[in-house]
């Protein structure tokens, strides 16, 4: 496929496609090592898509930084050159939010690949955005530490792309989500400025910056450094696995576990195609005829842990689980984890592609959506495969398609939106944790009211007036807005 | 327990009209404290109350800003629930739209969270007059930009709340007070050790030449807590409540109170603190200070300094801001109240 055949939604948002790209390439290569300008096609083609390859787009240039000064010079640059700029932290965001701008350049942040500081008195580490998820827990256990948030893709996505996406991951249930996490963050802005907000205390006063910057997809300023929150690691740690003969049972467990007073550190469900595929992949000991699975963690010292495991395993009993294993040792609560954790690769193996939705729901509806999903999977012809964060109702549907039929394509999409649109019905949301980006643009105005998008966008503007961050990402341009609900074209590489 | 919620934004819309700003209150339970003092016709929402939705299953409860936090509480309790951030009643009479607007939190703030923490969704009147609702009432949500929390802090200059959403927890089945006699230096040094081991703490203060340690959890965790901590077992819950009677020093009485949100274990230094919470993040200083001294010994210890209650409230009690910070400051206020009318000056001398 050629360049020029390559049109996306976003390149109908640029408004000044006038750029004098020799001026900026020059511009560029003044301000970094010529190896850290990247302009050649091949090269590119590593960055045309983030972990949705669905979008792919080419960047006029890849730039890859590796210091906060050098982000801020080529944010001034791409300022005064009125030249759109996409951050990219690993590339494994799953809405396109990374995918490039083809009239503008990827800022990468993986050079940015340093521990800044890690103080275990204040139990706070300060690290740069290109550090990945997992590195940072692994370096405070010296400490007796850990950072909370573990994303599934924590071995690989970097701990600004979890700043940009607000990300979650299965212990969030108890520990919370990114923003609950971070005390203080150093931000580039759209104009290359510097922009310092919280710091190693709990609060400072005024508006809360830090939580709208948070979740901001990329939209509101450039991450370059983070102070995260570290947290004792659990004297005692238990997981339980329980398998169910229906679905309904085992959404009907998760509500009895937290009707009971017990918040667990994680609280997982798979559904039968997902334990299947998990198995085959990982040998994890799921039970392979099981309609639903259940993975509870539990953690504290070692009675409260003992106390709480007797009082879940009582309830999953009750609730009718047909088949229980509870782990203590590290070994066998690995295995057992292995198995959730490896999901959507392992699903991925089902079919030549899937389709990851994240809508989140509250809680009670669990069952009920979960039987709405297979009709209207039925319904188009698709296999869905269930994997999610049950004790906070954030699902991920994974649709099974194959991208060389443009007909199927269109069928994941239309079953996707349906999906999404149905959270909303039921009193949920369209991403709990994977964000907007490109992908989920459309179902904003589901989510939303014109004006309360005309809000965001008043935002927008107050950070980046010159609309050049991460453009036509995250909020919908709203005088486009029925073109959007039509959804913009999409082209799948390869 | 009504719906007040169109006569509040035909108040906004006629402050819009007449271009005259309004002071949003409470029950006025903060009214000397947190923010500066301001003119503007006062916009009272405490008639907007009542508690609108509550599912102790899903861990949510909603209700309207007006509503007293007494109330929520009260609510909770019968489920054996709470806010897990203990909002402060400041004398009784907080409500839910100005706790949320000062992020007022409790003793459990490091452990439990602040309040924005169990923020899930609100409803806001914006500059336009316009009702707009981000967030909701599921636990993750991540779509559009976290207008929700950015109110926290915000005392009003971004927009009238109507209504908010919020993440309760269980109520631990147990809860103990251990007390210790400690100069305030060894005192910070036991909680900082402490917060860096697992257990169940979810409350280390100093005040009045004690250590007072609370721990919550499963009746077997606070016992092995307390057998390993020692320590005097007290009933009195009074350090805890310190914020929601209001009768004890360092808050009885008028006197200026300095606030010092730092790093914990940031040592002690110069004036020695009235009182420390937050298992050392958090320092009262009372009486009279000189401002830039406070915000240097802030700076230090990798935090910010309020001139939380009393003194000259016509200056800039919340401290100095970069100027990067101050022109985005500015910008969002504008983006949000464009006409200038919701507790102009409330925060900032010049915004
Ligand atoms: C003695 C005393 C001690 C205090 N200690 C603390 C403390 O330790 N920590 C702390 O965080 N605070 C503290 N405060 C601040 C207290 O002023 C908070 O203001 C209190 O929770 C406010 O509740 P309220 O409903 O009375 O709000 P008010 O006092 O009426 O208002 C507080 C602020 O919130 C704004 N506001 C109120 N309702 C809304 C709404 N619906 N929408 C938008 N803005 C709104 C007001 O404009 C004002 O800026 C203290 C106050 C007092 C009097
Ligand atoms: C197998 C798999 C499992 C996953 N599991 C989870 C999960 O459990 N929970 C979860 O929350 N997500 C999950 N994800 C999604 C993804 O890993 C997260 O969204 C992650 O936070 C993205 O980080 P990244 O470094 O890869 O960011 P990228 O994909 O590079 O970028 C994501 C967004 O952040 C912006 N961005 C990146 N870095 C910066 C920066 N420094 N400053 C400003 N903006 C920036 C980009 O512009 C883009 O909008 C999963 C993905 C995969 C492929």
């Amino acid at each position: 496929m050629s360049r020029s055949t390559r049109v996306s939604g976003l390149a109908r948002v640029k408004r000044k496609p006038d750029i004098d790209v020799s001026e900026l390439l020059q511009g560029l290569r003044e301000v970094l090592p010529a190896q850290a300008v990247i302009t050649d096609e091949a090269s590119l083609r590593a960055w045309e898509c983030d972990g949705l390859p669905l979008y792919c787009e080419l960047p006029l240039a890849v730039v890859m930084p590796r210091e906060a000064d050098e982000v801020a010079a080529v944010m001034s640059l791409c300022h005064r050159l009125d030249v759109p700029v996409v951050p990219r932290g690993s590339g494994t965001g799953l809405s396109a939010g990374a995918m490039p701008h083809p009239e503008g350049i990827v800022i990468s942040l993986a050079g940015l690949d340093r521990i800044v500081d890690t103080d275990p008195a204040n139990r706070v580490a300060r690290v740069q955005p290109g550090v990945t998820n997992l590195s940072i827990s692994e370096a405070a256990a010296a400490h007796g530490l850990f950072y909370a948030p573990d994303p599934s893709s924590q071995i690989a996505c970097s701990i600004g792309g979890n700043v940009a996406e607000n990300a979650g991951g299965v212990h969030c249930l108890k520990y919370g989500l990114t923003v609950h996490n971070v005390t203080g963050l150093t931000l580039i802005t759209a104009e290359g400025e510097t922009l310092t907000l919280g710091g190693s205390g709990l609060d400072t006063p005024g508006p809360d910056l830090l939580a709208l910057m948070i979740g901001s997809e990329g939209l509101l300023g450039v991450v370059v450094e983070i102070t995260v929150k570290l947290l004792p690691l659990p004297a005692s740690v238990a997981v339980i696995m329980a398998g169910f003969d229906t679905v309904a049972a085992a959404g009907d467990a998760v509500g009895a576990v937290i009707a009971a007073g017990i918040l667990p550190a994680g609280l997982e469900m798979m559904d039968a195609l997902a334990i299947q595929a998990a198995e085959d992949f990982a040998g994890a000991g799921y039970p392979r005829e099981a309609a639903a699975l259940l993975l509870c963690e539990l953690d504290g010292s070692d009675a409260e842990v003992a106390e709480q495991c007797a009082a879940v395993s009582a309830l999953l009993h009750d609730a009718g689980a047909s088949h229980v294993e509870m782990a203590t040792d590290s070994a066998t609560r690995q295995r057992l984890w292995r198995g959730r954790k490896s999901a959507f690769p392992a699903v991925g193996r089902l079919s030549p592609d899937y389709y990851c939705m994240d809508g989140t729901i509250p809680r009670r509806h669990v069952a009920q959506i979960l039987a709405e999903i297979s009709d209207m999977a039925g319904q188009s012809g698709l296999r869905v495969a269930n994997v999610f964060h049950a004790g906070d109702g954030n699902l991920h549907p994974l649709i099974l398609f194959d991208a060389s039929k443009p007909d199927e394509i269109r069928r994941a999409e239309a079953l996707g939106a349906r999906i999404l649109e149905r959270s909303v019905e039921l009193g949920g949301c369209i991403t709990g944790e994977h964000g907007v980006g490109l992908e989920k643009l459309a179902q904003m105005s589901v989510q939303f009211s014109n004006a309360e998008l005309l809000q965001l966008e008043a935002i927008k503007v107050a950070f980046d007036p010159s609309l050049n961050l991460n453009p036509g990402k995250g909020i919908p341009v709203l005088k486009r807005c029925q073109e959007y609900r039509a959804l913009p074209q999409r082209h799948h590489h390869g | 327990m009504a719906d007040c919620s169109s006569e509040l934004r035909d108040a906004v819309l006629e402050a819009i009209a007449v271009q005259s700003p309004l002071r949003i209150a409470g029950a006025g339970s903060k009214a000397g404290y947190f923010g500066r003092e301001i003119e503007g016709t006062p916009l009272d929402v405490t008639a907007h109350c009542g508690i609108t939705d509550y599912q102790p299953d899903e861990l949510v409860i909603s209700a309207r800003a007006g509503t007293p936090i007494a109330q929520i509480q009260a609510a909770l309790a019968g489920q054996d629930q709470m806010l897990p951030a203990e909002c402060p009643l400041f004398g009784g009479a907080a409500t839910l739209g100005g706790s949320v607007a000062c992020n007022a939190s409790g003793p459990g703030r490091p452990w439990r969270g602040a309040l924005r923490d169990s923020i899930l969704g609100l409803g806001l009147i914006n500059g336009r007059g316009e009702i707009l609702r981000y967030g909701g009432q599921v636990m993750k949500n991540v779509a559009g930009y976290d207008v929700s929390r950015l109110q926290a802090g915000a005392q009003g200059t971004l927009g009238v709340i109507t209504d908010v959403t919020l993440r309760v927890v269980p109520k631990p089945a147990r809860e103990i007070t251990l007390a210790y006699t400690l100069p305030a230096a060894a005192a910070l040094a036991r909680m900082v050790t402490l917060a860096g081991l697992p257990g169940p703490v979810s409350g280390a203060c100093w005040i009045g030449n004690t250590l007072y340690l609370r721990a919550s959890g499963t009746a077997a965790g606070v016992e092995d807590f307390r057998r390993r901590q020692g320590g005097d077992l007290v009933s009195d819950k009074a350090p805890w409540k310190a914020l929601d009677t209001l009768d004890n020093a360092p808050f009885s009485g008028t006197a200026p109170l300095w606030r010092l949100s730092v790093a914990p274990s940031s040592p002690l230094s110069g004036a020695e603190p009235d009182m420390i919470d937050w298992g050392g993040a958090l320092r009262f200083f009372a009486g009279g200070h000189d401002p830039v001294a406070m915000q240097d010994a802030a700076l230090a210890a990798g935090g910010r300094a309020q001139l939380w209650r009393g003194g000259d409230r016509h200056s800039d009690v919340n401290g100095p801001m970069s100027s990067v910070e101050k022109k985005l400051q500015q910008r969002l206020k504008e983006a949000l109240d464009p006409g200038g009318i919701f507790n102009p000056g409330r925060l900032f001398s010049d915004g």
